[in-house]
């Protein structure tokens, strides 16, 4: 008697606890979460904040405009400080909720290293657009990683594409001497590989100035520029080193003309306390600039700030590094968009289908332009193969008060990067024991 | 040569700059005893509010004269600071008589913490501009003895200057008026300075009032050179070496050692650094440092350490 | 009441020179160690064994080796941080290549390495003293920061400086999901735990708090400070080294020298003070403290918030954090400047003598 009391007890309890499993999940299948590691705190605060305001903008906007087939985006932010393990605590967190984490974009070259471990066993996308490891382009061997749009190889392809137009020819670049000023971590040295690769095809010398976190002290650094009097400077700074740097070259008499910075060293916090003193000063632009008339800002002013629910200051909307993370954002969104073409619109995606998306990401022009991204972007056309989908970018130059583009569109040179790329994958995955995938993996 | 020149004159200028936030250090732990670890936490709570202000002063009056809206600020700024210093002694250090010496850094880097959020709280955490018309071209000097000439730094200089006057003024401070000999009673011995009727609390108060206004003019200093954002905080580490180089109770060894600092790991790095891949200049400072502790364990101008058993 | 030593009478040295005289006492601790390894992992999600368990158990290790060397002999270091680096690079080039390398010896060898580099960098101590020497130990800090972004044989040239480990294995056992990880992690704290009890009861233990406490004395009575200060700064490196390897091997997967960084050392040097010097039962204290508490302020405040209807942003909820923190911190010293420890065992007095208070 009392053992069948206890079964019927426990099975009812069982079918309740399952009901009440199983609602949420039916609850969530018209929601799609989106995790945001942001730093609105600390030492690179000013360049986080704009990065997080404009990727929640762009999810406010997608709701606003329907959201992705119906889906609704919801999302939480969490405060990484731009720290490893806060960052790592924070995915922990996030990961699960809301019916599971679509995709996570860490916006931090130390903790994409290592969700970069933990994101295959969890099967979430991390998407890391301009930013990252380079070789994760290779999605053979780094299935879960997207730098979307730009790698900071190809990036600092363009760079030396653009001096060698400049000087007239890749020829014209024999004997002359580039310097890297570089934030001393994983991130500034991506592009070493690369120039490096470069000065051995053109013969141009390059020389390596690292500069110590959190890069408020570059005396001794630019001391040596003003010693070595090298033909151009490369910057690879991100937060105050970036202003820093613009203002040692003032103060030792560096021409700001002749500097060229990554996309994360080309953006108004960056310049606008230097003000003229960053006149002439150049950046990559990876692909969009300041973008204060495109149609999509104009949405996110008419249909987020105009009801009052922007989530940062109204001058920020179109600035460069509020564009990076509504880029950042739509590029996840449409990721969502493809996923569901294939597991049925208007669903619930999971991240192993989101994965799917984002390697079928497929935006031409006409679609860019329908988003309100005309002008701004070039099309983007992932694959299973290639994590990176365009590898356009042009330079941006500060005239004293906002960015201007001073030069055509660069293509990053297949040529050049993708041995490269194979080559650092493929060491990758020997020494993880990682069998890459083949194309017929990739149809599954 | 010239270039040997510039890379010298710059330790030198850079030294001194070292200088100034280390003679905040210097100050308090010579009247209190307390290793402020906060000294860098003040100089960004500083330099953050004196930037604020002098941006919101024109706007809450609507005038447009930066010197006054300076002036204003640097007021503003060191009522501030005052505020904190009382706070800090309120708040914190009356309770925290005669503890350990470690028990008193802990407590200096829970300040610390508490104004790094109270400051970002308040005053935003984006990189503000401080705008007291330092001049920021370079000049050219001694064209006709080198070739080429040697770069000054204007703002450097000026900067350099400001600090000296700082420290002559200090050092005035502690030499000539009744207060600063109060404090010098306090420092070489709590108990006595008592017994002759020097109220200890309100000497407290006053140090960690100076020590607040060395934080601001090194705040100003550096916020207009760097802007005012959170990675000032940080120049307390490059201070650090400096006031052990010098001795943890001397005001000219904060400046001696700033300058030896200074020097030391300019040069470091330009001449030394390309060997090794450089960027060895801040653990150089520290080693440079660690090198003459060897020798003269209190530093080169501290009181000689005699233990008794 | 519960917590009485009356009756219990010891018959031999050996008994009254346990670990644990009090069996009240022996059978609680038998009972946590029990609950961490069977009922933990029956009871807790992923989230609570990644983002706290985990880090809570390394870092307490951490701050074991600290407390050994700050707590015990009284040499205060800024430079922990650099010794957990060394642990966990010199634990990757051991397993990378040594073939057939152990995982488990990889990091005990790491731990070996950094007690080596740590008696290198205790030889000022024998000098220097005080503040001066807190502030010398960051020579460490700054020097391995810098030698581990520059020398690329330690990274084995990987192009950005990061390095990674992945197929974690023990003899036969494959440490992949979190349980197993927390056990790894929990079977070698309680180890070096119960080690660490054991050396600072023993005469070495006594030798460092005799040169703690006035190393003149000490020397006077024929304690050789030479031998004391460096087999602290060794002892505290292997266990410092050996947290920095599972740091990166078991916690973060891949690791640049940013994760330990001058904050690192902060961390564990408050860890040791707000835990209560001198008392390894006063690091697992100060760890937890120092590990949970932003994060349950981070996700607090936000529900704080929410019950007066206010909607907190997340700069100001990182703000208010920062704050609060520093604000307990203060707090914690001016209430019990000998830290938790010291708190817990006053408790012990008090339920020794309870109900009766005399």
């Amino acid at each position: 008697m009392n053992l069948r009391k206890l079964a019927v007890a426990a099975s009812v309890a069982a079918i309740g606890l399952s009901a009440a499993l199983t609602t949420p999940a039916a609850f969530a299948a018209e929601e799609q979460f989106f995790p945001v590691l942001a730093y609105r705190t600390g030492a690179y605060a000013p360049n986080g904040a704009p990065w997080a305001n404009g990727f929640v903008d762009y999810m406010k906007l997608t709701n606003a405009r329907g959201g992705v087939n119906g889906v609704k985006l919801i999302w939480e932010e969490c405060e990484t400080g731009y720290a490893t393990d806060r960052g790592v605590e924070c995915y922990e967190r996030l990961k699960g909720k809301h019916g599971g984490a679509t995709a996570v974009q860490p916006l931090s070259t130390g903790i994409t290293f290592a969700l970069t471990e933990k994101a295959p066993g969890d099967k979430i996308p991390v998407i890391t657009a301009g930013y990252g490891r380079s070789e994760s382009q290779n999605g053979a061997v780094f299935g879960w990683n997207f730098p979307l749009v730009g790698t900071y190889w190809m990036g600092a392809d363009v760079l030396v594409q653009h001096i060698a137009k400049k000087e007239g020819g890749f020829d014209k670049l024999k004997g002359k001497k580039v310097a890297l000023v570089y934030h001393d971590s994983p991130y500034g040295k991506e592009p070493i590989a690369l120039l490096q690769e470069r000065a051995k095809m053109h013969g141009f010398e390059v020389q390596l100035l690292p500069v110590a976190h959190p890069g408020v002290e570059q005396k001794a650094t630019w001391l040596q520029i003003r010693q070595s009097k090298p033909d151009y400077v490369f910057l690879w700074g991100w937060g105050v080193m970036n202003s820093t740097s613009i203002k040692e070259a003032q103060a030792t008499g560096y021409p700001r003309e002749k500097m060229y910075g990554v996309w994360w060293s080309g953006a108004e916090p960056d310049v606008k306390d230097v003000g003229d003193g960053a006149k002439g000063y150049n950046a990559l632009a990876m692909q969009h600039g300041a973008e204060p008339n495109a149609k999509v800002i104009k949405d996110v002013l008419s249909l987020v700030h105009a009801k009052g629910q922007g989530t940062g200051p109204k001058e920020e909307v179109g600035q460069v590094l509020y564009m990076r993370g509504l880029i950042s954002a739509m590029l996840q969104v449409e990721g969502v968009r493809a996923a569901q073409g294939r597991y049925g619109k208007g669903k619930h995606i999971t991240g192993e289908q989101m994965r799917w998306g984002l390697e079928n990401i497929s935006l031409d022009q006409k679609a860019l332009d329908a988003l309100g991204f005309a002008g701004v972007m070039r099309p983007v056309q992932t694959s299973c193969l290639d994590h990176m989908g365009s590898a356009w970018a042009r330079i941006h130059t500060w005239d004293g008060k906002k960015w201007n583009f001073s030069s055509d569109w660069y293509q990053g040179d297949e040529k050049v990067l993708r041995p490269m790329v194979m080559l650092a994958s493929s060491k990758y995955a020997e020494e993880k024991k990682i069998k890459p995938r083949t194309p017929e993996d990739c149809k599954k | 040569m010239s270039f040997f020149l510039e890379t010298l004159l710059g330790g030198l200028m850079s030294g001194m700059l070292y200088s100034l936030v280390a003679l905040g250090f210097v100050l308090i732990y010579k009247a209190s005893g307390v290793f402020n670890f906060a000294q860098g936490a003040m100089v960004l709570f500083a330099a953050l509010s004196m930037a604020r202000f002098s941006e919101w002063i024109p706007q809450w009056l609507g005038m447009d004269n930066l010197f006054m809206a300076n002036l204003l600020a640097f007021a503003i700024s060191v009522v501030v600071m005052f505020t904190v210093a009382w706070l800090v002694e309120r708040l914190v250090l009356r309770h925290l008589v005669n503890q350990e010496g470690a028990t008193l850094l802990m407590a200096t880097l829970g300040i610390a913490y508490f104004l790094d959020g109270v400051g970002q709280t308040i005053f935003g955490s984006d990189i503000y501009k401080i705008d007291v018309g330092m001049p920021k071209e370079p000049v050219m000097m001694l064209e006709n003895i080198f070739e080429g000439g040697i770069l000054i730094n204007k703002e450097d200089f000026v900067a350099a200057f400001i600090s000296a006057l700082l420290v002559v003024a200090l050092s005035i401070f502690f030499q000539k008026t009744a207060t600063g000999r109060a404090l010098r009673a306090v420092a070489d011995d709590h108990q006595a300075a008592q017994s002759i009727g020097i109220p200890l609390d309100r000497i407290w108060v006053i140090v960690w009032c100076v020590a607040g206004i060395t934080a601001l003019v090194a705040g100003i200093i550096w916020g207009s050179k760097l802007g005012a954002q959170f990675s000032l905080s940080t120049v307390a580490l490059r201070a650090l070496p400096v006031v052990i180089l010098g001795g943890l109770t001397s005001v000219p060894g904060a400046i001696i050692g700033g300058l030896i600092i200074g020097v030391g790991e300019k040069i470091s790095e330009v001449y030394l650094g390309p060997m090794v891949g450089g960027g060895i200049e801040i653990w150089f400072a520290y080693m440079l440092a660690l090198m003459f502790l060897l020798f003269r364990p209190q530093g080169l101008f501290g009181e000689k350490i005699i233990d008794r058993v | 009441m519960f917590y009485r030593e009356n009756g219990q009478f010891k018959t031999s040295y050996q008994a009254d020179q346990q670990i644990f005289p009090i069996p009240q006492d022996r059978w609680v601790i038998l009972g946590i160690v029990a609950f961490a390894f069977f009922g933990i992992p029956l009871l807790v999600d992923e989230y609570l064994f990644r983002a706290i368990l985990i880090p809570f158990l390394i870092l307490s290790l951490a701050a074991l080796g600290v407390n050994i060397l700050v707590g015990y002999c009284g040499q205060i270091t800024l430079g922990a941080g650099a010794f957990m680096a060394v642990g966990a690079y010199a634990a990757y080039n051991f397993l990378i290549r040594v073939s057939g390398m152990p995982m488990l010896g990889a990091i005990l060898l790491g731990g070996i390495t950094a007690a080596l580099v740590g008696i290198v960098f205790g030889i000022p101590s024998l000098r220097v003293r005080g503040l001066y020497l807190a502030v010398a130990t960051l020579a460490a800090q700054f020097f391995w920061d810098w030698a581990f972004l520059r020398v690329k044989w330690f990274t084995n040239d990987a192009s950005s400086g990061s390095v990674s480990v992945a197929n974690l294995q023990l003899f036969n056992w494959s440490i992949e999901s979190p349980t197993d990880k927390y056990l790894f992690c929990l079977g070698i704290l309680v180890v070096l735990g119960l080690m660490a009890k054991n050396l600072v009861r023993g005469s070495i233990g006594r030798q460092w708090m005799a040169i703690r406490d006035m190393d003149v004395a000490a020397t006077v009575i024929g304690i050789r400070p030479l031998y004391a200060k460096l087999s602290a700064f060794a002892v505290s490196s292997f266990y410092v080294g050996v947290a920095g390897g599972l740091w990166g091997f078991v916690h973060l997967g891949s690791w640049e020298p940013a994760a330990f960084s001058i904050d690192r050392s902060f961390q564990l040097l408050f860890m040791v003070i707000i835990g209560g010097m001198g008392s390894i039962v006063g690091s697992f204290f100060g760890a937890a403290f120092i590990v949970i508490l932003p994060i349950f302020l981070n996700q607090m405040l936000p529900l704080v918030g929410g019950l007066f209807g206010l909607e907190v942003s997340i700069a100001l909820v990182s703000h208010v954090e920062i704050m609060i923190f520093g604000a307990l911190i203060i707090f914690f010293l001016i209430v019990e400047p000998h830290g938790i420890a010291r708190l817990w065992s006053t408790a012990r007095e008090k339920l020794r003598l309870w109900p009766f208070p005399h």
